[in-house]
């Protein structure tokens, strides 16, 4: 029964495998991968369920008890991200089918779609330190190969730096995994969590801990370390650029919150507070470049960056109802930032640029696009009813309830240029005088393009309409990540 | 001996990060590949160089050494070799489509 965790895991990886040998079959690698990433979301919606009914599950691997052997964990918070990278896994595939070139499609680009998908939801279920950095060497290599697709000149200058900083970042997670192996003696997260509370020196520790942050907060585009993110997250096609901008910092923001409730709460005071004052910084700026910019992908790309701040923003105060917010908000923006990349991609099929001041008065040629846009935009600035306003409020009211001012005013602010930033994209993009002729655009059909960006658009509105469930929902995994010892329990088995 | 190898891979990694901050491309990838030697010696003597007999459960022996960080090592040795391959490639590419190895003119339109 509760190999059923592996699935997530496995069908992906399988799926990339076979993939590679039917390489210049393209009809049959697409009905294959739709079929598989169907697969992969059922059963990662059977996997929530069934962890939503019976508590935490873990599997060991080739029956090595515990400490000593890897364990996969599937907690809530796990599963959660896992069916979220599903959702956006299916959305994207469904999308790269109309965009993606014929000749981009043969040079095995399902396969490593694939061992992304697959070192996304290692990396979530893993219960093992060692095991994670794998998991996100697994993702980091699929992305390398993804992000470089197509091979432009603009890609291979960006995606040597993308490649560079993420391997040095890889050194820095192995020396941190060397600092922890040496302190505690152990690898696995739960081992790690009961060997650290008897510790006595606490510096070691923190120096362990920042190390790590630094890690994470570089593949999560925190504030001194996202420098690379909004250049690389432009080359690639808007289908690849959409799945980078829904998933891959996202993992990083998972590794932080996971490490951070569970293995280094021993001294919220110094580390937590620094989370915190990084997350006002990193959307700060990260809104500052979003508003600076014209191009309708750079500034989604800098969008990225403030929004991960909201998410370590909920860490940052570590209080339940802010976990709540934080993993509320995670689950918004996965869903609506893939989706305004969708929208990227479209409007770049359309008009054939994705130029700002290139385009214009798209409203009266495609009012459905247009329309569907303006929703996602002002989910993702926090207009109610939608979901970024029910998972922002709760950072808010519970960082007035802290006394956190200056963060909550940051984040109202924050708030607000986003609004304005995205409202510059509409008008830039719908409002105005058509550019071309209505028969210029005949050649490109727009139903298949919005057929995936549709369910993301409905879930959107779905988490702001249904805010009450899932807000509940969320606040029971933020009590289960705020309670330790069930994670470690279910893990050791005691 | 953990000081000596302390030291070295402490070597190791300084003079990966003077390789990073290099100018030319292939530099870059001997600091990747320097970094990760660095990075997996301080893997095994942080764990600790303890000597024993080989971690096999049927010899009599007073004590064993770790089997652990070896067998990271090795997964990370095995990871480390594919991403430089991959580097390489990479920067021969890049090269070839920008005929420059000199990453100051790689850097790109500060208006980007």
């Amino acid at each position: 029964m509760n190999n059923i965790i592996l699935l997530p895991v496995l069908i992906p990886f399988i799926a990339g495998a076979v993939l590679i040998l039917f390489k210049n079959h393209t009809a049959a690698q697409r009905i294959a991968s739709a079929a598989v990433v169907l697969l992969m979301l059922a059963s990662s919606i059977f996997l929530i369920v069934s962890v939503y009914q019976n508590g935490v599950l873990t599997v060991e691997l080739g029956n090595w008890s515990a400490p000593f052997g890897i364990v996969l964990v599937a907690d809530l918070f796990a599963t959660l991200m896992v069916l979220l990278s599903s959702i956006v896994g299916v959305a994207c595939l469904f999308f790269s089918f109309q965009t993606l070139s014929k000749e981009r499609e043969k040079f095995f680009f399902y396969p490593f779609y694939f061992f992304l998908l697959t070192g996304v939801n290692g990396a979530f279920l893993t219960g093992d330190l060692f095991n994670l950095f794998v998991f996100f060497e697994v993702m980091l290599i699929s992305s390398y190969v993804l992000i470089v697709f197509g091979g432009t000149k603009y890609q291979l200058r960006e995606s040597y730096k993308y490649v560079v900083i993420n391997i040095f970042a890889s050194g820095l997670f192995l020396i941190a995994i060397a600092f922890i192996y040496g302190l505690t003696g152990t690898l696995n997260m739960a081992h790690i969590a009961v060997q650290i509370e008897q510790l006595e020196q606490q510096g070691v520790i923190n120096a362990a801990a920042i190390l790590l942050l630094i890690v994470f907060g570089m593949k999560g585009a925190l504030f001194p370390l996202y420098f690379w993110l909004p250049k690389s997250y432009y080359g690639p096609p808007a289908a690849i650029a959409a799945l980078f901008g829904g998933l891959l910092t996202k993992v990083g923001i998972y590794a932080i919150i996971r490490t951070f409730t569970l293995i280094f709460v021993h001294d919220i005071g110094f580390t937590h507070n620094i989370i915190l004052a990084l997350a006002g910084l990193t959307m700060f700026f990260g809104v500052l470049g979003a508003v600076s910019q014209f191009d309708f992908k750079r500034i989604l790309s800098y969008h990225i960056i403030s929004q991960v701040g909201y998410m370590v923003m909920g860490l940052g105060l570590f209080t339940p109802l802010a976990l709540a917010g934080a993993i509320y908000y995670i689950a918004h923006h996965i869903i609506v930032k893939s989706a305004l990349f969708l929208f990227a991609g479209a409007t770049q099929k359309i008009t054939g640029t994705t130029d700002l001041k290139k385009m214009s008065g798209l409203l009266s040629t495609h009012p459905a696009l247009a329309w569907l846009f303006f929703i996602s935009a002002i989910s993702l600035a926090g207009i109610p009813p939608l979901s970024g306003f029910f998972s922002k409020f709760p950072l808010i009211l519970s960082g007035i309830e802290q006394g956190r001012y200056v963060i909550v005013a940051v984040s109202l602010l924050v708030g607000l240029l986003t609004l304005f930033s995205m409202m510059k994209i509409f008008i830039y993009v719908f409002w105005g005088g058509a550019s071309m002729e209505k028969e210029d655009y005949k050649h490109v059909k727009l139903m298949p393009l919005l057929l995936p960006i549709v369910p993301l658009v409905a879930l959107t509105i779905g988490l702001g309409l249904f805010a009450e469930p899932i807000f509940v929902f969320s606040e029971t995994v933020a009590d289960e990540i705020l309670e330790p010892s069930i994670y470690i329990d279910a893990v050791l088995g005691e | 001996m953990e000081i000596l190898m302390i030291f070295t891979s402490g070597i190791i990694i300084a003079v990966a990060t003077y390789l990073f901050m290099t100018r030319s491309i292939l530099r870059v990838v001997f600091g990747v590949v320097m970094l990760s030697h660095g990075v997996h010696l301080l893997i095994l003597t942080l764990a600790g160089l303890e000597t024993g007999a080989p971690p096999l459960l049927t010899e009599e022996a007073a004590a064993y050494t770790d089997p652990l960080p070896q067998a990271v090592i090795l997964t990370a040795i095995v990871i480390s070799f594919g991403v430089s391959a991959f580097l390489l490639v990479l920067s021969y590419r890049t090269y070839k489509e920008h005929d420059t190895d000199d990453l100051e003119e790689l850097r790109g339109n500060p208006n980007e």
